[in-house]
């Protein structure tokens, strides 16, 4: 499958936004772990934004960053959300709140413990109709949203906002679901070669070859290890590289082979 | 669309197991909702599948072991189902079957008993939770691939209570382009005490079994259960059985609020003509609308408004709410093999529970059942974030 790559975003630990990330990637700059400091969810309104936790607007920041790079109107965008943990504190306070004995839970922690939450906070706060898919697929979040987003993107021919992002999950969960770091992406494809493009990802899937590629540099490496979200490292740095090459990420089953042609 | 064939499918629910179990209870309109006796939550009703605790797993490592798996295993027993996966497996090869199944909760109820056995000091669970096997959303696929023994692509989709009708959606996006070549679709969700608990903080279960599209509705009663379905290209394999054709779907977003429908239903009126559509039907051409239909207040003013939008006065349409519950990201898949069984038996079951039918509904919602042949059926989901789905089914 070939989409075209029209716009980009990064945030997380020691990543703030693209145009840094890309000097991170392309190993300009070392990543240097820190806490991330997201621009306001401007787009929702000023209730919505109290409501939502930081793992919506991370989300919400990179679906952001990704369109205006694009140039594209958000509201236009089928998206595909993909996160493996989901809001880990949202759900940890639920679960804490149900082991006491009065076991009351909070309504707008509740509603907020979905795991399309975060594609809801995105379509409040752009007002859109557009559809978007919630997807939670573990390790391989990343891997199994870009297939879904690539084949939505194709099948549609449509444009389509896919983001991936993920935090540490508190509690009695994180201590065996270990997540460090804080991590978001979001890439806007587009089915056709458009004059903003940035590169074509051609996605094949074979479900029989195992295969994984890394980051080069080491604290990249552990970030792809420590963030289900950032799984997709090799391939954010072989796009930032404006080189044509081609990346093996992790499925479930088999591997992900993404060739990518600069525009 | 190119429709696409359903040559198999399963479901369990509170009223019973299998195609056929299923269509006496509706014809016979048994409603599967008994007082709450789950987890020591005594509000309200629950449609409740009888001994899913005592199911065991088989063939697949003990981890996969919570009540969210032991339904999909269940549900996929008997019936004929895990054998029209194999001939489809022989016939396509095993990776080339992918598994797209929804839920919104998996095995949530696993973490709600680890936490209660947390370790006061280290803090850690007890040693026996498979976290990523039980609680993770992946797990559903992961385990029914195991079950099934097929290696296409695995999704987890969680939109809410629209997660197994979104299924269908992601499912055709990844037959249509290439990646495989049938996909098992559909999904569970079972009962734990976040989705009990938590609807009841919204004030949104009913004291009473739910009586969806009555003036005096309450709220819903939480239900669980599981359901299957194979979707492939049709002639593709000439030996499979088609039950039925999946013949148009839209998808759409409200963009309104987290937890509270859009009461212009703009969102869901959107879904529907958009599935009307993509099977290029006129809105005269649905014999019947499986509503949404959960019995609270405002879902089912909002969802009458928006079938009055499209459709008139004319369409016949009613829940089975009032039967199951409300089976949360299963709905969307245990009501698709309800228009399966009633294009098939053809009927079409009124609202259970309904003495005064909402006198500001103008649309034609059933309250008795209608037998009547069934050409077509549309199926509606509608979830917190305003995710919304519509599915048009034909019968063969």
């Amino acid at each position: 499958m070939k989409v075209v790559l029209q716009g980009i975003s990064v945030w997380g630990s020691g990543l703030s936004g693209w145009s840094h990330a890309a000097r991170v990637l392309q190993g300009q700059e070392r990543w240097e772990p820190a806490p991330v400091q997201l621009p306001s969810a401007s787009c929702l309104p000023a209730n919505e934004r109290r409501r939502s936790g930081p793992l919506a607007r991370l989300a919400l920041a990179v679906a952001d960053e990704a369109c205006t790079h694009a140039g594209v109107q958000a509201a236009d965008m089928r998206g595909v959300f993909a996160s493996s943990n989901g809001d880990g504190a949202v759900v940890d306070s639920i679960l804490s709140a149900l082991s006491t004995p009065e076991g009351q839970v909070s309504p707008t922690q509740f509603h907020n413990s979905v795991h399309n939450a975060p594609a809801g906070y995105w379509t409040i706060g752009h007002g859109m109709l557009a559809p978007a898919v919630a997807l939670g697929c573990f390790d391989w979040s990343f891997a199994q949203g870009l297939l879904k987003a690539a084949a939505e993107c194709v099948v549609e021919d449509a444009p389509v906002l896919f983001v991936a992002y993920d935090l540490p999950i508190p509690g009695p969960i994180g201590k065996v679901r270990v997540s460090e770091h804080s991590f978001g992406c979001a890439l806007v494809l587009h089915p056709h070669p458009a004059p903003a493009g940035l590169c074509v990802l051609d996605v094949s899937h074979d479900p029989g070859r195992v295969a994984h590629d890394v980051p080069a540099c080491a604290g990249l490496r552990q970030l792809a290890h420590a963030n289900p979200a950032a799984a997709g490292l090799a391939l954010l740095q072989q796009i930032a590289s404006a080189q044509a090459g081609e990346v093996y990420l992790a499925s479930q089953p088999g591997s992900l082979r993404v060739m990518v042609q600069p525009c | 669309m190119k429709p696409l064939a359903i040559t198999a499918g399963t479901v369990l629910s509170a009223i019973g197991h299998g195609l056929e179990a299923t269509e006496q209870a509706l014809l016979a309109r048994r409603s599967g909702l008994t007082p709450c006796d789950f987890a020591g939550i005594r509000t309200g009703f629950i449609g409740r599948v009888p001994d899913v605790e005592k199911h065991g797993l088989e063939g697949v490592p003990t981890g996969f072991t919570c009540r969210n798996n032991q339904l999909a295993d269940m549900a996929c027993m008997g019936g004929g189902f895990v054998q029209a996966v194999q001939a489809a497996r022989a016939f396509y090869g095993a990776g080339r079957i992918a598994v797209v199944l929804g839920t919104s909760t998996s095995g949530i109820l696993s973490a709600e008993e680890a936490y209660r056995a947390v370790d006061p000091i280290s803090g850690y669970p007890p040693e026996g939770f498979d976290q990523a096997r039980t609680q993770d959303l992946f797990s559903l696929p992961r385990f029914l691939a195991a079950r099934l023994g097929l290696e296409g692509p695995l999704l987890s989709v969680s939109n809410a209570c629209a997660s197994s009708s979104r299924a269908f959606v992601d499912a055709r996006h990844w037959l249509e382009a290439g990646l495989c070549d049938a996909v098992v679709v559909g999904g569970a969700d079972s009962l734990c005490q976040m989705t009990l608990r938590g609807f009841a903080s919204l004030g949104l279960v009913s004291p009473e079994p739910t009586r969806p599209c009555d003036a005096g509705r309450s709220g819903i009663s939480v239900g669980e259960g599981a359901g299957f379905a194979l979707l492939e290209r049709e002639g593709a394999r000439p030996d499979a059985t088609v039950m039925a054709r999946w013949v148009g779907y839209g998808v759409s977003s409200d963009g309104h609020h987290m937890s509270s429908p859009d009461p212009q239903a703009r969102g869901a009126v959107a879904a529907m003509r958009e599935a009307l559509e993509r099977a290029g039907l006129g809105a005269h051409q649905i014999d019947y609308i499986n509503l949404h239909g959960t019995g609270t207040s405002v879902n089912d003013a909002m969802e009458d408004h928006a079938v009055q939008a499209v459709f008139g006065p004319e369409v016949a349409c009613s829940s089975t709410k009032g039967w199951t519950g409300h089976t949360l990201g299963a709905s969307g898949i245990i009501e698709a093999m309800f228009a399966v069984v009633m294009m098939r038996a053809g009927f079409a079951p009124g609202c259970l529970h309904v003495t005064r039918l909402d006198p500001a509904f103008g649309s034609r919602v059933l309250t008795q059942t209608v037998h009547m042949p069934l050409r077509r059926v549309m199926s509606n989901a509608f979830g917190f974030g305003g995710t919304n789905c519509s599915l048009i089914f034909e019968a063969v």
